[in-house]
């Protein structure tokens, strides 16, 4: 399709701005723009058509089961999106509390009363609705871990992470100045405890963990490992992804974990918007509050709220304001609507589903780990690369069967892995058709391997050579 | 895999060709493949020094970016410049044209923590 | 209310085929010690009731109050068709586009948007987005010591201060020395910059307009910076684009900004956008996701996510960054505005916000307050008689939103007020405000 750059036509005029109600000014030629900006010159319908169209090349969860393993792509309810629409929240400049506190109330009300229901969801005794995204709120976990330890004077330089970790824990940790220890995954799918026990020592400042882990394992041991964490005084701190598996079923602040992140963007239903916008809030138990980012939203008498800035412990500010309020909103809205048994429902079915695909896909699919999941299985394509046929094959066929493919070569510990996370609100006629599809996957690449190595087929463009992408840079049009 | 006689190599699959005080320097058959198509490649300046078992380049493909160890220390004399346009010959020909650097070999008793052929073949067969 | 579509026999059929007797049969591994010491949360409503009680609280924010306020954020006006093209859900249900082939829609657009940013900033490549102007700045701050391998920064005085207060959080546990400038309204104090800068300098933090809408050319101090082998950030305010000397027509090396006045609504706080472009021999330390055009098997263009071995995702401990999310709904936006705005219109409405601007300013001097910066672009500080907060104060009770009193941010700047003006201030309004913020300042 062509680029709204390559649709322009010279004196094509899109808007029309108020009139000039004042005089014009002169700016000197010092400071003014030699060239005037080369954006596109096009109505406002051929901006409609070109953008509708383009809407209409994208697989979505509106259009699409997307499994997309440890993304969580459930149904992103409509309700959400009307709330965050509401006129009393849209146009709040968020410098007002600086001025007049009483002018944001409901605003302030909303991202506290959703802290508190986040701190009963997880077990912890504070959030921050600051950070704003997933790996966003890693970093800021990880400052706090930090701060806590300069506070007491312990000097700690190692993190440690098993190697089926998100790729954002370890790039975190570096970033925050810390040297990552890797522990190595056993054989029944958890975090070596031998080995993390070898290798714990008292300069580890923090153990980073999703629980489940991202092979979709629920790891039993897991309060021993806090237990030893704490012993050589190292922090928990919880990767909250896969929340989505375990929600009143278990708490992280119950089981030993001081910090947690959370991803408004999979597990409240906000929508991914395409790669984002997110939030990443992080929840920590009360000896890490006063390290908390500043400003702080506290309760004053009864239902007033006022922000916090004299909080000499602070890390200080991580983001600008109080964190993407519209998203978290959306997540304030959907925690009402799905209420105490509405959530624990859908860990629920999120676990049934991913079970029932587990189970019914293991005869054709290596299984790497032959147990019970939680949320997410993950199978491996080395059973069908006997006839060369990989992953990205299996991927690309399933695209042209109307799916999104899952997610695949993560984790790394798994070789060809495809990993399946198909979320508590799809149906059982769609699990069906999928498995079904995965089924036949597997016969084609044992008899018809080439059918699997051409597609996709039908969608708008076909394989794509990245290797040209990544070698003859294209990154912008160029007149 | 191709592992050419008269070569020396090493465990993270880097090789080196030595003729009197010089040394090229490339990555093995296995270590492209593995890598995918090459995308980028960075070197070092002529004038660096790099030292043994040290990352002195990386290798980009569309699957990863690895570091290149060196297989033994020395100045940088020569880079292979053919490399910023045609990252490609890394895979099509990593033992000749696909060449990263040669440099001036500042303690030849370094070869003896290197492998020859016929170990790094036993090698690989171990690992893979 | 959970969107969950079995039935009961549907999920006794499914627990047949897994081989449990229940569902609570497969969090086995969840021992009873390790279950939740409270779950207490309210039960679930239905949308008419949740809707009723949220509404409630939004009734609880003054949201008509007219802006006079900038710091970083504007009040600009955003076309209808934003919100539409930006509501469809085959772009907003959508996740990372990792399988390009059915992600075309969302690629492109991203491929778009980088443009449209080099377009604005005159610069060579731009990413996908980064999640605001602030983590923006501390990426290129990254970026800056990568490329360098030094550990000096100079930020100069008009620099964002809750950009700068991010930064410090940021950089805590880095080895970095970081000279902070003392707070200046005016243009960069060329004197002050150059006593700090040297061979171990890695970067120079501008901004332009400044945080106090102070514009200048700071040209000069970007070829000083090169000489020493240091590198120039600029930070900047898209509108003032349309008018005012681009950073990449100065020199500058990475270009980062808040891109919430492209079509992002205020939504106190966020989401926002923030965005970064760079020189084409940095490309391979740039932060975020890259979309790139290429050709598929058949030789038809189509667009990827590239240079993905530089992310989080791949290089893990040695990633350029740990971004993972970027602001893509918003950059959807951003260039969603653009297009409808186009050449003429973004000139134009540049232009606006300059006149307004300094129209307001010069019926405030006529009634007595002192502007304190010039040239300026649509934002300028005045120093009033009194607390500029406690005026503030009173404004709100008259229905305007003055401005940001810097005493907020800044001591010994109590009596200083940030004003902004946009092109959604009609002449009547600005003339209204005056009026009334001289009644203020005289109660």
């Amino acid at each position: 399709m062509q680029l709204i750059f390559e649709k322009s036509k010279k004196g094509r005029k899109g808007i029309k701005l108020p009139d000039l109600d004042v005089a014009q000014e002169e700016i000197s030629e010092k400071y003014k723009r030699e060239k005037a900006p080369n954006l596109p010159e096009v109505s406002e319908l051929d901006v409609i058509r070109h953008f509708t169209k383009l809407s209409q090349l994208n697989f979505s969860i509106d259009t699409h089961f997307y499994p997309l393993g440890s993304c969580t792509m459930k149904y992103n309810p409509k309700f959400a999106e009307q709330i965050a629409n509401l006129e009393g929240f849209l146009n709040l400049h968020p410098f007002l509390p600086y001025i007049l506190e009483d002018t944001v109330q409901g605003a302030l009300e909303i991202i506290y009363k959703t802290e508190r229901l986040l701190c009963e969801i997880t077990g912890m005794d504070a959030f921050t609705m600051a950070p704003l995204a997933g790996a966003h709120g890693e970093l800021t976990g990880l400052l706090l871990i930090s701060a806590f330890h300069k506070h007491y004077g312990k000097k700690k330089k190692y993190v440690i992470v098993p190697d089926s970790s998100h790729g954002t824990n370890p790039a975190s940790a570096t970033v925050c100045g810390y040297d990552v220890i890797v522990i190595p995954t056993d054989k029944d799918g958890c975090m070596d405890l031998n080995i993390y026990k070898e290798k714990l020592n008292e300069e580890v400042a923090a153990i980073m963990l999703t629980c489940p882990n991202t092979l979709g394992l629920f790891n039993p041991h897991i309060k021993e490992i806090a237990d030893l964490a704490h012993k050589a005084g190292a922090l928990m701190y919880y990767d909250g992804a896969n929340l989505n598996a375990i929600m009143g079923k278990m708490r992280p602040g119950d089981i030993g974990f001081d910090i947690v992140h959370l991803n408004l963007h999979k597990t409240f239903a906000t929508p991914h918007g395409g790669g984002g916008p997110g939030a990443g809030p992080v929840g920590v138990k009360k000896e890490l509050v006063k390290f908390l980012p500043i400003p702080r939203i506290i309760k004053k008498g009864n239902e007033s709220f006022t922000l916090k800035f004299d909080c000499p412990d602070s890390i200080g500010y991580i983001s600008p304001f109080y964190g993407n309020f519209i998203v978290i909103l959306k997540a304030y809205a959907y925690i009402l609507l799905l209420g105490k048994s509405g959530l624990m429902a859908v860990s629920e079915h999120a676990v049934l589903n991913a079970n029932y695909i587990r189970v019914r896909l293991k005869d054709y699919y290596d299984l790497p780990y032959d147990r019970i999941c939680m949320h997410e299985c993950v199978f491996s394509a080395k059973k069908q690369a006997k006839n060369g046929v990989r992953a990205i094959d299996i991927a690309k066929y399933l695209i042209d069967k109307g799916f999104h493919p899952p997610t695949v070569y993560f984790p790394t510990i798994v070789k060809e892995a495809l990993m399946i996370e198909p979320t508590e609100t799809e149906s059982k006629e769609t699990l069906d058709r999928f498995i079904e599809t995965m089924i036949e996957i597997a016969r084609l690449a044992e008899k018809k391997p080439q059918i699997l190595k051409n597609a996709p087929l039908t969608t708008p463009v076909k394989r794509l050579d990245e290797v040209k992408a990544a070698r003859d840079l294209d990154l912008r049009w160029k007149p | 895999m191709h592992i050419p006689e008269g070569l020396f190599y090493t465990k993270e699959h880097e090789w080196i060709k030595i003729e009197n005080n010089l040394g090229e320097i490339g990555i093995t058959d296995y270590a492209q493949n593995a890598l995918g198509d090459v995308t980028f490649v960075e070197l070092p300046k002529i004038g660096d020094k790099i030292k043994q078992f040290e990352p002195f380049a990386s290798i980009e493909s569309v699957k990863a970016v690895s570091d290149v160890y060196a297989p033994m220390s020395g100045k940088v004399i020569k880079i292979n410049e053919k490399l910023s346009t045609s990252p490609e010959l890394i895979n099509k020909s990593p033992y000749e044209e696909g060449w990263l650097i040669v440099i001036e070999i500042a303690d030849k008793k370094e070869k003896e923590n290197l492998m020859s052929a016929k170990d790094y073949k036993k090698y690989l067969e171990e690992i893979v | 209310m959970s969107y969950i579509p079995h039935t009961q026999e549907e999920v006794e059929e499914m627990l047949k085929i897994i081989g449990v007797s229940s569902i609570e049969e497969l969090f086995v591994d969840i021992g009873e010690e390790l279950r939740p010491k409270s779950f207490n949360l309210p039960e679930g409503k239905s949308e008419f009731e949740v809707k009723e009680d949220i509404k409630k609280i939004s009734q609880k924010n003054n949201y008509s109050l007219i802006y006079f306020l900038g710091g970083g954020v504007y009040d600009h006006y955003i076309p209808a068709i934003v919100d539409t093209l930006s509501s469809r859900s085959e772009f907003y249900t959508a996740y990372t586009p990792y399988q390009p082939e059915c992600s075309q829609g969302i690629l492109q657009t991203m491929y778009e948007y980088q443009t449209a940013i080099c377009i604005l900033t005159d610069m060579d490549i731009a990413n996908a987005s980064l999640y605001d102007g602030g983590t923006a700045l501390c990426e290129a701050v990254m970026m800056a010591l990568r490329i360098t391998e030094r550990k000096k920064i100079i930020i100069d005085g008009g620099i964002n201060p809750i950009y700068q207060k991010m930064l410090f959080t940021y950089t805590a546990n880095l080895p970095l020395e970081i000279i902070k400038l003392p707070p200046n309204i005016g243009q960069a104090d060329r004197d002050k910059i150059y006593k700090h800068l040297d061979e171990k300098t890695a970067a120079i933090i501008l901004q332009n307009p400044n945080f106090f809408g102070t514009i200048d050319d700071h040209t000069d101090i970007i070829e000083k910076a090169h000489s020493f082998g240091a590198l120039v950030i600029e930070s900047v305010y898209p509108i003032s684009l349309g008018l005012i000397k681009t950073p990449g027509a100065m020199g500058a090396d990475i270009v980062v900004g808040e891109g919430q006045s492209l079509g992002i609504p205020l939504a106190f706080g966020g989401p926002y956008l923030g965005f970064l472009a760079c020189k084409e021999k940095f490309v391979r330390k740039m932060p975020g996701r890259i979309v790139g055009a290429t050709v598929d098997k058949e030789g038809k263009r189509g667009f990827v996510l590239t240079l993905q071995t530089r992310e989080q995702h791949i290089r893990r401990q040695k990633a350029t960054s740990n971004i993972c999310t970027n602001a893509a709904l918003c950059a959807l936006r951003a260039i969603i505005y653009l297009s409808i705005l186009g050449k003429e219109g973004f000139i134009e409405l540049a232009k606006l916000n300059y006149y307004k601007s300094e129209f307001t300013k010069k019926k405030l001097r006529e009634i007595g307050i002192e502007i304190i910066n010039s040239p300026t672009f649509n934002e300028f500080v005045v120093y009033l008689k009194k607390d500029a907060n406690e005026i503030a104060k009173i404004m709100i009770d008259k229905g305007f939103v003055a401005g940001l009193p810097l005493g907020n941010f800044y001591k010994g700047m109590e009596n200083y007020l940030l004003i902004a003006v946009t092109e959604k201030r009609k002449k009547e309004e600005i003339l209204n405000f005056v009026e009334t913020l001289k009644d203020a300042i005289n109660l």
